[in-house]
């Protein structure tokens, strides 16, 4: 019997396991030094704001592993004999694999900022991370509440983690200074009035938001303890809590210096096959040698990991299944303001494309549509506070729809839940007014939505 | 604002310390006076029977009431004698008129004179005595003491919920510390609560003699709306809208992003207020029979009772019609909305159980189980409760209709009363609610309610009624089951892009409304591709996966 070892029980390695097992009887370990069980890396927020516990992050029992037959291990992995196919533990212990899926994830960024590792200054993603803040701010994970530590803190990086890691700080009223570097909020990611948009919903929830904002270094106290940062431009902001979340990057560290080809992350053709002979590489920490087209080489998100998971689950099982990941989707959530994307909408730089904006009045509900300009064909739209339909836009996308198409049917795609405002009407109205067009928006139909013919 | 909030939790704590206090606050004074307040009634009835059967020379009847008319008087000149000697505390007072009353029976059994045995259940029996025997502050001030309990109470919960608005920040559901702090936690406070619901209800339902002293106060609340004193059922009601009322101001604080919540908040509150009380007292003033008409059997398990039956049938052409109506909700309304809407168009939107538990309970919501083993439990035990309450029913009606009460030797009153006990009084009242701060909000309605489990089979079988999922959105964070009442585990089939269709979801919004990422959304859609066993998740091409169930 064959068998096969994953390293990282995250979502990617956790659904490899389970697709192999769905497929084949293959013998399957997982094991990770982070946590016994598999939990939702992305509920980490919740636990510390008192939404759920750590057993509530779980997505499957405990029982669901025996019965599945998929053996968990608790190790940490030092080092990888690639001739001999065997693991050795940090403990001394090994064990042999026929088949190897490195899924082992990320670590937060650390760019060299002077005082980057002192007490005190911290990125989150783990389990442990999560612990250690619970240290650094009140003390052990669940006595809440105690005596205040940490008054303010700073947040350096302006992205998805640093707006949760904000949400979370202040419901231990702990004041949050945010620097980034950009001129506006997730400046990689989001256009111009999205960012905006995001910006004035976190200013209304009182996080001292500082664009254009670069960290210089961290400041020690005697006890080597972070007591201020200082910004490029001088500024001295005191705190007792830095939090680094400048985006994350592939957790290879103790990869590195072997046969394995690594880049920023471990190289993988687009079979998720690494240059050793059955050692596969998926997740956050795989890089694509050749990415499909309008997708990047390093995508660290949940539904990469997953699809990646599946993937990899049926090509080891007789089914040799290239990565081929559809078109782009995301979502988030800004403090009370969700945000969905379909497609792709560029930050910056509308290469031959065009945009088309509308806002409510309230300021926290806005659709983004990226079109191309010669030929009006739809590319990609974001939506703050307004629910949308995935399978709608993935048919649209596939199906190359126009812009005009999509504004038309716009009440097919709405998803939120029933008794909110619509707002296809007033989006056309404007869509109408700045493009020329005369689109009336038809009826929200459940035939077309559930494609009966 | 957070000293509005303090002060309004200490209101909150006063009120409902009064009232729990208010228990002990009168005495009674059993005079001549108070003990024939309770036998004139009756034992006038029965000489007036004794009168028309003389009159008709029916001897079995003279005899028979004439025996009544002896027994009932005999039973008072017992208490006449012995009245000074009961003190006034209510516990030895009950006590000591349930022993005359049990003495005077056995008393009767020795001499072979059953017939003449006085059935009343002893606890009743001792509180209509005592009730115009009271005395003290609750009598005496009831409306001061209305005050200082519902008053009070209810000031203060508003005064403490309202300050969220500004405290909690902008629109949006906030969670915080749900999980930190002891109310919400199972942490001692959650198990105080436990303590104080479970001892109310067992007080309010098994000892209608000791709980006067909370009626007294409501009684001019039940003067305003019909014309008489309360009795402890209006008490129950009287309390069950006042907690409605401000829980339901919380919930539309917490809630005031989601129109769906601000909506069918909305409505449970209206058909409580409306349906389950206001109409039923009214009904009441204008001396007809009393009806919840919302109320649907098997939950409203006493509808086919042959009291109840034989009642609206006398009652001519407004007891046919509401009998009329209780039928066709369970024939017509019950499949029909359900075909449409779901279940939900009554667990959430019309229910009174409902009604509570997504007020008062939506604070507990989080602690229902969730695992594998728990929805088996829950789907022996509400289909068991639901073959209870057919087969309770259907000797109910044999015997009805036959007119004989005992079928192949089980008794049909035993049956009822077995039922009334164990499903209508411990089941839904005691543990549906006390269980609140340990087991969620919906355990009555999980585990018991046999009109559930019908409106479930509905829903899980011919409904357009859905929970779809969105694509391949879900990121398995939990926070939809965490916070699924009813302990379903909608993660499962949220992060495999599968519609949730399961005869338990009570419809009630929440997880959708929790989700971050915008995945689930409640549907009335065709019937077509509603159960999606082997789901896609959006995002990926070239190979489509199919999965099986168990993984």
């Amino acid at each position: 019997m064959s068998h096969t070892v994953i390293i990282g029980n995250g979502i990617s390695g956790v659904t490899a396991a389970r697709h192999i097992r769905k497929r084949s009887d293959d013998r399957i370990t997982i094991i990770s030094a982070e946590t016994d069980h598999f939990f939702s890396r992305t509920a980490l927020m919740y636990i510390y704001m008192g939404h759920m516990t750590y057993e509530n992050t779980k997505p499957f029992e405990d029982h669901f592993w025996s019965k599945n037959r998929i053996d968990l291990m608790r190790e940490y992995v030092s080092t990888i004999d690639y001739a001999k196919k065997t693991l050795q533990f940090s403990n001394g212990g090994t064990l042999a694999y026929d088949k190897l899926i490195l899924a082992v994830g990320s670590k937060p960024n650390k760019f060299g900022w002077p005082g980057q590792d002192l007490d005190g200054v911290q990125g989150l993603y783990s389990y442990q991370d999560l612990e250690l803040l619970e240290r650094n701010t009140h003390g052990p994970l669940v006595k809440y509440p105690v005596k205040k530590k940490v008054k303010r803190a700073v947040l350096v990086g302006g992205g998805l983690i640093g707006v949760e890691f904000a949400e979370m700080l202040m419901t231990r009223d702990i004041e949050v200074t945010f620097l980034v570097r950009e001129d506006r909020f997730w400046g990689n990611v989001l256009p111009k009035e999205e960012g905006e948009l995001v910006a004035r919903h976190m200013i209304e929830h009182h996080v001292d938001l500082r664009l254009n904002t670069e960290l210089a270094e961290v400041i020690p106290d005697e006890n080597g303890r972070a007591k201020a940062i200082k910004t490029k431009d001088g500024e001295t902001i005191e705190c007792q809590l830095v939090g680094l979340t400048a985006g994350v990057s592939p957790n290879v560290a103790f990869l590195r210096g072997g046969e394995l080809e690594i880049d920023r992350g471990i190289l993988v053709d687009e079979y998720l096959k690494t240059n050793i002979a059955d050692v596969y590489a998926i997740g956050d920490c795989a890089q694509m040698r050749n990415p499909s087209k309008g997708r990047r080489p390093l995508e660290q998100v949940w539904y990469t990991g997953r699809m990646m998971g599946e993937t990899v689950g049926a090509t080891l099982t007789g089914t040799p299944t290239p990565y081929k990941p559809g078109y782009w989707f995301n979502s988030a959530k800004f403090f009370d303001i969700e945000y969905q994307t379909y497609g792709t909408v560029p930050a910056r730089d509308l290469d031959g494309l065009s945009e088309f904006y509308w806002e409510h009045p309230d300021g926290k509900i806005c659709i983004k549509i990226v079109f191309e300009t010669a030929t009006r064909r739809f590319h990609g739209i974001n939506t703050f506070g307004i629910r949308m339909r995935h399978e709608r836009f993935d048919k649209w996308l596939n199906e190359e729809r126009s812009v005009d198409h999509i504004m038309e049917y716009l009440a097919d795609a709405n998803f939120d839940p029933e008794f909110y405002r619509k707002h296809e009407k007033a989006v056309v109205y404007k869509f109408n007014a700045e493009q020329g067009t005369s689109i009336i928006p038809k009826k929200r139909s459940w035939k077309r939505i559930f494609s009966i013919a | 604002m957070k000293s509005i909030k303090r002060i309004g939790l200490i209101l909150l704590i006063a009120g409902i310390s009064i009232f729990t206090l208010s228990l002990v606050f009168p005495s009674y004074e059993i005079t001549d006076y108070t003990v024939n307040q309770h036998f004139d009634p009756i034992i006038h009835g029965y000489q007036v029977d004794l009168k028309k059967a003389a009159a008709e020379g029916d001897t079995s009847a003279v005899t028979q009431a004439k025996i009544k008319v002896d027994s009932y008087s005999a039973l008072r000149d017992r208490l006449l004698t012995t009245k000074g000697d009961y003190g006034v505390n209510f516990v030895a007072v009950s006590s000591a008129i349930r022993t005359q009353l049990n003495e005077h029976n056995e008393a009767l059994k020795a001499d072979r004179k059953g017939d003449a045995v006085i059935w009343d259940a002893p606890r009743d029996f001792a509180a209509s005595i005592m009730r115009p025997a009271a005395a003290g502050i609750s009598v005496g001030m009831k409306g001061l003491l209305l005050f200082l309990t519902f008053g009070l109470a209810m000031i203060g919960g508003v005064m403490y919920i309202l300050p969220n608005v500004v405290l909690m920040g902008p629109p949006g559901i906030k969670n915080h510390h749900v999980f930190h702090e002891k109310p919400t936690n199972r942490g001692w406070i959650g198990w105080l609560v436990f303590v104080w619901l479970v001892s109310f209800y067992i007080l309010l339902y098994f000892f209608p003699d000791y709980t006067l002293g909370w009626v007294f106060p409501t009684d001019p609340a039940s003067q305003f709306l019909k014309n008489q004193d309360a009795s402890r059922w209006f008490l129950y009601g009287l309390m069950y809208c006042s907690v409605m009322t401000v829980m339901a101001i919380r919930m539309y604080v917490k809630y005031r992003n989601n129109r769906y919540q601000i909506v069918r908040t909305s409505s449970v509150l209206f058909f409580q207020v409306a349906f389950a009380f206001l109409i039923p007292e009214l009904l009441t003033r204008f001396n007809r029979p009393s009806m919840d008409f919302k109320n649907i059997w098997p939950l409203d398990y006493d509808f086919f009772f042959n009291w109840n039956l034989d009642q609206l049938i006398a009652e001519g052409t407004l007891g046919v019609f509401m009998l009329v109506w209780g039928i066709a909700l369970i024939v017509v309304a019950v499949p029909v909305f359900v075909y449409f809407f779901g279940k939900r168009w009554y667990c959430s939107w019309v229910c009174g159980c409902g009604g509570l538990a997504e007020t008062l309970g939506d604070p507990y919501r989080q602690l229902s189980d969730k695992s594998v083993k728990a929805w088996k439990i829950e789907r022996f035990l509400i289909h068991g409760v639901l073959v209870f309450s057919i087969f309770m029913t259907g000797l109910t009606l044999y015997t009805y209709f036959s007119g004989v009460s005992q079928v192949a030797g089980v008794d049909t009153y035993d049956v009822q009363k077995t039922y009334g006990f164990l499903i209508g009084s411990v089941f839904s009242g005691v543990i549906g609610t006390g269980f609140y701060p340990v087991m969620g909000s919906r355990v009555w309605c999980r585990f018991g309610c046999p009109l559930a489990a019908y409106l479930g089979l509905v829903q899980r079988f011919k409904s357009r009624f859905r929970i779809t999922t969105n694509g391949g959105q879900c990121i398995s964070c939990g926070n939809c089951s965490t916070y699924c009442e009813m302990g379903i585990d909608v993660r499962w089939y949220a992060q495999r892009g599968q519609n949730i269709v399961r005869s338990s979801c009570v419809g009630c919004g929440i997880c959708s409304a929790v989700c971050p990422r915008g995945v689930l959304k409640l549907e009335n859609g065709p019937e077509e591709g509603r159960i999606n066993d082997n789901p896609i998740i959006i995002g990926k091409e070239g190979i489509q996966l199919s999965t099986d169930v168990t993984m």
